[in-house]
C-alpha cells in the first residue's frame, strides 16, 4: 500500500497507533522528539491499579511495531500544513515529510512544580514530585531523603498544578489521586513504620480497581486528610513543615514531615499549540488539543484527515490512551478508504 | 508578672507533632474497620443522638485521630447505641463497636 | 535550603523603581516609634547618594490606619490620597515615595482600583476639586522607601564603614527579615521578589555582609491588624501573632530583625518587652531580647552614622549588644543625653527584659 500516515509523538498512544496502522498495512512514520520511544511511561516505576512494572507496558507496545513503521527519533515536529488533501509535515531541523493522514499523539508534560512558589519546590530540601518518587523506587526500591536516610513521615499533596486558577490550570488531571494512593501504599510497604498522609481536596477513584486500592491504603494505615496545602516551610535537618486545614474538623493543622511528595498535574506538551495553529486549529479552553465531538468523535479533529489519541487532548490514563490509539487507527483506516 | 489588661492566646490549631494518638492506635488495633471511614457523614445524618445534641460519630472519630482524647471520651457518652449508624455505613465500619471500645478505655487506659 | 531556587523566583519579580527626583511622604506615626529613621533616609539619599528628594511639609496622614480600622470609608481615603497626588503635582515631582508600608499598600490598592475602574478615578477628581480646588495627576512611579534603599544597596555597600558581621568571630550576622503584609501580599508583582520569598530586605542584608535566615513562620503577619491592636480587648490576639514568630525564630539564633514596616518593627520591639514582663519569657541572648531595626537604621549603621543621632536609644530592646557585636564605635555616655548634651535621666529598667549591662 502506498498510503502513509504520520504519527506525531512516540509515547504509548503514538506507539499503539503506529502498531495498529502497521498491522493494517499502512506505511507509518512515527516521530518522537526524544532520543527514545516510550514517552512519559518510561519515567514511571509501577502502574496503578495493579502496580505492574511500567516497562512491561512500554516493551509490549514496542514489540508490536513491525517493519512498515519508520521511526524518526530525536525529531521534533514544528508544523503541519494541509495542501490538496495531503499533509506536509515540517520538522524543526527543516526536513519535510508527506502523508495522507496525521495522528496527533504529542501527550503531556508534568506541571513544573516550582510555579507553586509557596510549596517551596526547588527551594526547601525533601520536596519532590510524584515522578521523582517513582525514580527513587526504580533506583533504590524506597524513597530517600537528601541526607540518604529513609523518611518516617511522608505527606502526599494532591492537585499540584491542577484545579488551580492561580497557575491557570483549572482542570483536574484525572490520574494523580490514584497515583498518590498507589505511591502511599508503596512507601508504607517499603518503610512499614512510616506515617503516611494524603492531603486531598476530593478523591477521584473513578476507574476499575481504584476504590479497592483506596481501601487497601486505609487498611495499611495511610491517613487521608481532606484539606489543601497552603504553604511549606523548612524545619531543622531539612524536614518540612506543612500547613493544611482539616476541613472535616474545621480546624487548621500543622505537622513536621520528612518528605513532601507533590502530585503534579498534566500540562499540554510544548509545541502542540504551534502544530495546532499550523493546521488552523485553536487549543481548547484548557490549552490541550480540541477533539471533534467529545462523545461521538473523540479521536477525530476539526480538520479532515487529522486524528488524535492519548493525553494530547487532555489528562488521560494509559488504558484509555491505548484504547483511543486503537480507535484512531481504525478511524484513519476508514478515512483513507473513502468513508 | 505585670497585668497589662490582655494576654497571649493559645493556638487552636491541631499540631500533629504533639497530638496524643494513643486512643486512635488502640481503636485501630482492636477494630479492623476503624481505618475504613471515608467521612461520608451517613452515620451522623441518621444518628438518633444528633437530633438533640451536637453528637456526630464522623466528627468524633476524626477528633480522636487528631489527638482530642479527653473531649472525645466525654462525647462518646452521648451515643444511645441504637445502631442506626452501623446500618447505613457504606464501608461497613462497626461504628457501634467503636463507641463501646472508647467507653471501655475510659475504664482501662486511664484509670 | 537551595538558595538558587529562591534566586529564580526573585528574578521573576522585578519592579520598576525610579532613579532620582523623589517626592517623599513621611509616615504619620513612625517618628514616634523610630525617630530618626526618616531623617536618616534623607541623609542617605542626599548626602551619600546625592539624590534629589523633596520632603513636603504640607502633606497629611494618608488615614490608612483609620481606613483599616473601618473608620474612614474608601471614597474618603481616595480623596485624601488624591490631595497628596495634587501636592506632588504642584511640587513638580513625579516619583512618589512613601515611608510607611501600609501607605504603600494603600496607594497600590488605589492605583489598581483606578486602573480597572476609571469612573471611580473621575469621581475622586471631582471630589477633590469641590473640596479643595486642587487637581492631581497619578504618579509616574510608586516605590516604597525600602525599594529605594534596595536599589542603591551596592552603592551603600561601597561606602560602608562596617559590615553586618560579628567582629569577634568574623562570621556574618544572622538576620531575620520581616516584610510588612501590605508591601507584597496584596499585589505580589508590586514587591521586589514577590510575596512568598520577598527580596527587598534580604538583598540589603546580603549586600552588606549579613546572612538571611529562614524560619518556619517567616511569612506570618506580625499581628498589627489595626482593629486588633487598637482595642485593648483584642490586643492579646495581636500580641500572640508576634509571639508565634518569636518562638519560631528563636532556635535559629538571629542577631537582629530588620523590617520595612513601621508597625511591624514597632511590634517586634515592644512586644518582646510586654511578653517579658507578662510571662517572664525573653528571646535572644542573655535576656536582652532580639533587637528590631528599621532598614534605614541598618543602612545608617553600615555607613557609620552615629546610632544616637538616628534615635536608636529609644528602642525598647536595647541595641547596645548588637553595636558591640558589629564593632561599631559609639559613645555609651551620650546615649541618654539630649540634642544639646543635657542629661535626660535614665529610663527605668524592665523587671525581666535586660536593658542595662
Amino acid at each position: 500500500m502506498d498510503k502513509s500516515v504520520a504519527v506525531i509523538g512516540g509515547g504509548v498512544a503514538g506507539i499503539e497507533t503506529a502498531a495498529e496502522l502497521g498491522k493494517l498495512g499502512y506505511k507509518v512514520m512515527l516521530f518522537e522528539r526524544d532520543s527514545e520511544l516510550g514517552g512519559n511511561v518510561r519515567n514511571w516505576d509501577r502502574l496503578f491499579p495493579s502496580r505492574r512494572p511500567a516497562k512491561e507496558v512500554v516493551e509490549n507496545a514496542l514489540a508490536s511495531l513491525n517493519g512498515g513503521i519508520s521511526i524518526y527519533a530525536s525529531t521534533s515536529i514544528s508544523s503541519i500544513k494541509k495542501e490538496n488533501g495531503a499533509f506536509t509535515i515540517h520538522s524543526s531541523d527543516s526536513k519535510q515529510f508527506q502523508a495522507q493522514a496525521v495522528v496527533l499523539t504529542t501527550g503531556f508534560e508534568l506541571f513544573p512544580a516550582e510555579k507553586k512558589e509557596e510549596y517551596g519546590y526547588g527551594i526547601f530540601e525533601n520536596i519532590i514530585t510524584s515522578r521523582e518518587l517513582e525514580k527513587m523506587f526504580s533506583d533504590y526500591g524506597k524513597p530517600r531523603m537528601t541526607n540518604g536516610k529513609p523518611p518516617h513521615r511522608v505527606a502526599f499533596i494532591h492537585c499540584v498544578g491542577s484545579r488551580d486558577e492561580k497557575v491557570n490550570r483549572p482542570y483536574c488531571s484525572k490520574v494523580c489521586c490514584i497515583t498518590a494512593v498507589k505511591q502511599a501504599i508503596e512507601v508504607k510497604e517499603a518503610i512499614p513504620t512510616a506515617e503516611i498522609f494524603c492531603f486531598y481536596m476530593d478523591l477521584r477513584m473513578f476507574g476499575h480497581g481504584y476504590e479497592q486500592l483506596y481501601k487497601e491504603a486505609q487498611v495499611k494505615g495511610v491517613n487521608f486528610v481532606r484539606g489543601r496545602l497552603s504553604e511549606t516551610s523548612e524545619a531543622a535537618e531539612g524536614r518540612v513543615i506543612i500547613k493544611v486545614e482539616d476541613t472535616l474538623a474545621s480546624k487548621p493543622m500543622r505537622l513536621t514531615t520528612d518528605m513532601v511528595v507533590l502530585m503534579v498535574g498534566m500540562t499540554p506538551a510544548t509545541g502542540t499549540d504551534k502544530i495546532l495553529q499550523s493546521l488552523g486549529l485553536k487549543t481548547n479552553e484548557d490549552g490541550f488539543a480540541p477533539v471533534k465531538d467529545v462523545h461521538l468523535a473523540s479521536t477525530q479533529m476539526g480538520v479532515e484527515g487529522v486524528f488524535i489519541a492519548g493525553a494530547c487532548s487532555g489528562p488521560n490514563n494509559i488504558t484509555d490512551s491505548i484504547n483511543e490509539a486503537r480507535s484512531a487507527a481504525l478511524q484513519v483506516h476508514g478515512y483513507l478508504n473513502g468513508e | 508578672m505585670v497585668d497589662f489588661g490582655y494576654g497571649s492566646v493559645k493556638t487552636n490549631n491541631f499540631d500533629l507533632d504533639t497530638a496524643k494518638t494513643e486512643l486512635a492506635s488502640y481503636l485501630a488495633a482492636n477494630d479492623a474497620t476503624f481505618n475504613l471511614c471515608i467521612a461520608c457523614g451517613a452515620c451522623a445524618a441518621t444518628c438518633t443522638a444528633s437530633k438533640f445534641t451536637n453528637f456526630s460519630f464522623r466528627n468524633l472519630t476524626n477528633q480522636i485521630r487528631r489527638g482530642e482524647e479527653e473531649s472525645s471520651k466525654k462525647e462518646a457518652a452521648k451515643c444511645m447505641l441504637c445502631g442506626k449508624c452501623t446500618l447505613v455505613c457504606p464501608r461497613n465500619v462497626n461504628t457501634r463497636n467503636i463507641i463501646l471500645l472508647i467507653r471501655e478505655t475510659v475504664q482501662t487506659i486511664h484509670r | 535550603m537551595k538558595i538558587e531556587g529562591k534566586r529564580n523566583i526573585w528574578k521573576a519579580y522585578q519592579k520598576e523603581i525610579a532613579d532620582d527626583d523623589y517626592y517623599y511622604v513621611r509616615s504619620c506615626i513612625r517618628q514616634n516609634f523610630f525617630p530618626g529613621s526618616e531623617t536618616t533616609f534623607l541623609r542617605i539619599l542626599r548626602e551619600v547618594l546625592k539624590k534629589n528628594v523633596y520632603d513636603d511639609q504640607h502633606h497629611t496622614t494618608c488615614t490608612g490606619i483609620a481606613y483599616h480600622c473601618e473608620v474612614v470609608p474608601f471614597e474618603t481615603i481616595m480623596t485624601v490620597v488624591g490631595r497628596k497626588f495634587a501636592l506632588m503635582k504642584e511640587s513638580g515631582f513625579r516619583n512618589f515615595v512613601p515611608s510607611c508600608v501600609t501607605s504603600f499598600g494603600l496607594y497600590t490598592e488605589i492605583l489598581d482600583t483606578w486602573e480597572h475602574h476609571p469612573k471611580v478615578e473621575e469621581k475622586i477628581h471631582e471630589n477633590l476639586k469641590l473640596a479643595t480646588g486642587r487637581n492631581f495627576n497619578v504618579p509616574n512611579n510608586l516605590a516604597h522607601t525600602s525599594d529605594i534603599i534596595f536599589k542603591f544597596r551596592e552603592e551603600i555597600a561601597q561606602q560602608a564603614k562596617y559590615k553586618l558581621i560579628n567582629k569577634a568571630t568574623g562570621k556574618p550576622l544572622k538576620v531575620v527579615d520581616h516584610i510588612g503584609c501590605h508591601y507584597a501580599k496584596m499585589f505580589p508583582a508590586k514587591g521586589v521578589g514577590g510575596a512568598e520569598y520577598p527580596y527587598v530586605l534580604a538583598g540589603m542584608v546580603e549586600s552588606w555582609g549579613g546572612e538571611v535566615i529562614d524560619y518556619p513562620e517567616r511569612r506570618h503577619c506580625c499581628g498589627f491588624g489595626f482593629r486588633q491592636y487598637m482595642v485593648n480587648a483584642n490586643r492579646g490576639y495581636s500580641l500572640s501573632a508576634s509571639k508565634k514568630k518569636f518562638e519560631s525564630m528563636e532556635p535559629f539564633k538571629p542577631d537582629f530583625i530588620i523590617s520595612n514596616c513601621p508597625g511591624c518593627g514597632f511590634f517586634f520591639d515592644r512586644w518582646q518587652y510586654a511578653l517579658a514582663e507578662m510571662e517572664g519569657k525573653t528571646y535572644g541572648e542573655d535576656g536582652y531580647g532580639i533587637p528590631s531595626l528599621t532598614y534605614e537604621e541598618v543602612a545608617g549603621l553600615v555607613l557609620g552614622f552615629d546610632p544616637w543621632e538616628m534615635g536608636m536609644q529609644l528602642h525598647q530592646v536595647t541595641v547596645d549588644p548588637l553595636l558591640d557585636k558589629m564593632g561599631i564605635a559609639y559613645n555609651p555616655d551620650d546615649k541618654f543625653k539630649g540634642i544639646n548634651k543635657e542629661d535626660l535621666g535614665r529610663p527605668e529598667s524592665p523587671k525581666n527584659l535586660r536593658f542595662y549591662k
